[in-house]
């Protein structure tokens, strides 16, 4: 395919299919509060390619395990209930970041473009990227609609859920594997730094239009979509790393939904 | 208030209603060496109102955690009418605006439920006019009456209710607590609440538990307003609580009388 030969074409696909997952999951991301736990495991990500580097496994894949490490430890930390959650989530995120950094630094062998890494780049999104995106973007979302009803419910209410029968624990778990998962795919676009922007701008500038949970996962999806194809606009015309330009773009959408006059 | 009471006393005469629903003995709680609760036991029947009162954070929000099995006790056990069908109000919930869900959609987040059976509910409570109204636009009384329509979408057999009257003005306190009087006649189902108000729930109760960690004393309304242990918790002198009870009496006075007769 022609098409997928361009590096910008395919950096557009691959951002296009990113943000098709991350509307949906920001919508949970956004409603649960959990923010700053997206931030955490995004930014052990970077850990995940330096160890993709050493073992020489997609990085995606190298990833895509650190993520799931720190939603262990989140989990075991979150069940003793000894320290506050964001004292943990910190603690975590700034481990695994200095980690990653400091891998990448001890392995002189491999040369690393550390920005490209924490702020994205179109250049990097190769043929067997989409392939991961969009296969993997499939089963995402494909869990993710399985999971729909119990995840709303227990946003509603944890004690509520638990107490008529959706089980928690094993929802909350695979719903944690998916945000390790949408991270790992959207990384090499977005940016480590910046991949939760992807979750929680477009959902946030859709709250304003949607009148169901389903709208606004939809209206995130395509606020996202929109943002990911200006943002890579900008940056091919202007030679801007590709992450910052759609965090841009994502963030007028949310400064036009919420600063337009309300109408009543 | 006084009609309501009648039936209730009614509903004990003519209905086979000492089905045992729940039943603790000695049940315990001990988190990270504080003790929560100690040697609880208590019966619920089906077709009386049980009513755990105490001052904040004296254990009732945990107990009822506790029986409705989100919590595993230390200690003690825990008797369920084979497939009990519990219908639970908790006592928080999330009903941030970023979350779009309107009332009919809570109701039917851990059911399928015809429109059919959620009007039905919603009529019973008194609030079918609100069925599509965003629930972070709800009053808390109008909210916590939706909160009652959802548990009877399962055909309840025992009501476990959290603080129900929580941000309910005083004057739709008692309305609310007629309701659920009226719901356990309608729907012949065992309640089980907790308040931690004294005058109000009082009128609406069959058998009052006092908690302060343990059961510190339980009986029926006008034995426990004068029992010293709950004086001393709520720390009231004889003489006020003389005036609680008589406050309280007059209002129930020939009500009080009829169901004393009947129920001993």
């Amino acid at each position: 395919m022609m098409i997928l030969d361009d590096f910008f074409w395919r950096a557009v696909i691959a951002g296009m299919g990113v943000a098709i997952v991350a509307g949906p999951l920001g919508c949970f991301v956004v409603w649960r509060r959990m923010s700053y736990l997206g931030d955490t495991m995004a930014h052990s990500a970077l850990l995940g390619v330096a160890l993709g580097f050493f073992l020489e496994v997609n990085l995606m894949l190298g990833v895509f395990a650190v993520a799931i490490v720190v939603a262990l430890l989140l989990f075991f930390f979150q069940r003793q209930k000894q320290l506050a959650n964001d004292a943990v989530l910190g603690t975590l995120s700034h481990a695994s970041l200095a980690m990653g950094v400091l891998m990448i630094s001890l392995m002189v062998w491999v040369r690393i473009d550390l920005m490209a890494y924490l702020f994205g780049d179109i250049l990097a999104v190769s043929l067997v990227d989409l392939y991961w995106i969009y296969g993997g973007g499939f089963f995402i979302l494909l869990t993710l609609f399985l999971l729909w009803r119990p995840l709303l419910a227990i946003t509603f209410d944890q004690e509520l859920a638990q107490a008529e029968d959706v089980p928690v624990v094993r929802v909350e778990f695979l719903f944690m594997l998916l945000i390790a998962a949408v991270i790992a795919l959207s990384m090499k676009i977005i940016g480590i730094l910046l991949v939760t922007s992807l979750l929680i701008i477009p959902v946030s500038a859709a709250r304003r239009f949607s009148r169901t949970p389903e709208q606004m996962a939809l209206g995130g999806a395509l606020i996202g979509m929109a943002s990911v194809g200006l943002g890579l606009g900008a940056s091919l015309q202007i030679d801007t790393p590709s992450g910052p330009s759609i965090v841009i773009s994502a963030v007028m959408f949310f400064f036009a939904a919420n600063l337009l006059p309300q109408k009543k | 208030m006084s009609s309501n009471r009648e039936t209730a006393a009614n509903y004990s005469r003519t209905e086979e209603n000492n089905q045992i629903l729940l039943q603790t003995r000695d049940l315990s709680l001990v988190t990270g060496g504080r003790e929560l609760l100690t040697d609880i036991t208590l019966t619920v029947s089906a077709g009386e109102i049980v009513t755990v009162i105490g001052p904040n954070g004296t254990g009732k929000t945990t107990l009822l955690r506790v029986l409705l099995g989100l919590i595993p006790p230390n200690a003690g056990s825990i008797f369920k009418k084979a497939k009990l069908r519990i219908g639970y109000l908790p006592q928080k919930v999330n009903v941030d605006p970023i979350l779009p869900l309107s009332v009919s959609r809570i109701m039917k987040l851990t059911g399928n439920y015809s429109s059919r059976q959620i009007k039905i509910a919603l009529e019973e409570t008194g609030v079918a006019s609100l069925r599509e109204k965003p629930i972070y636009q709800l009053s808390g009384g109008e909210f916590q009456r939706v909160m009652l329509a959802r548990t009877l979408l399962r055909s309840p057999e025992l009501l476990v209710l959290d603080e129900p009257v929580q941000g309910v003005d005083y004057m739709g306190e008692s309305e609310l607590y007629k309701l659920i009087a009226n719901l356990r006649t309608s729907h012949g189902c065992g309640v089980l609440m907790v308040s931690h108000d004294l005058h109000v729930v009082m009128a609406s109760t069959d058998r009052v538990l006092c908690l302060n960690q343990h059961i510190c004393c339980e009986g029926q309304p006008e034995d426990v307003s004068r029992h010293p242990e709950y004086l001393r918790m709520f720390g009231l002198d004889s003489g006020s609580a003389l005036a609680v009870y008589s406050h309280h009496h007059d209002h129930t006075h020939h009500i009080s009388g009829t169901l004393k007769e009947d129920s001993q």
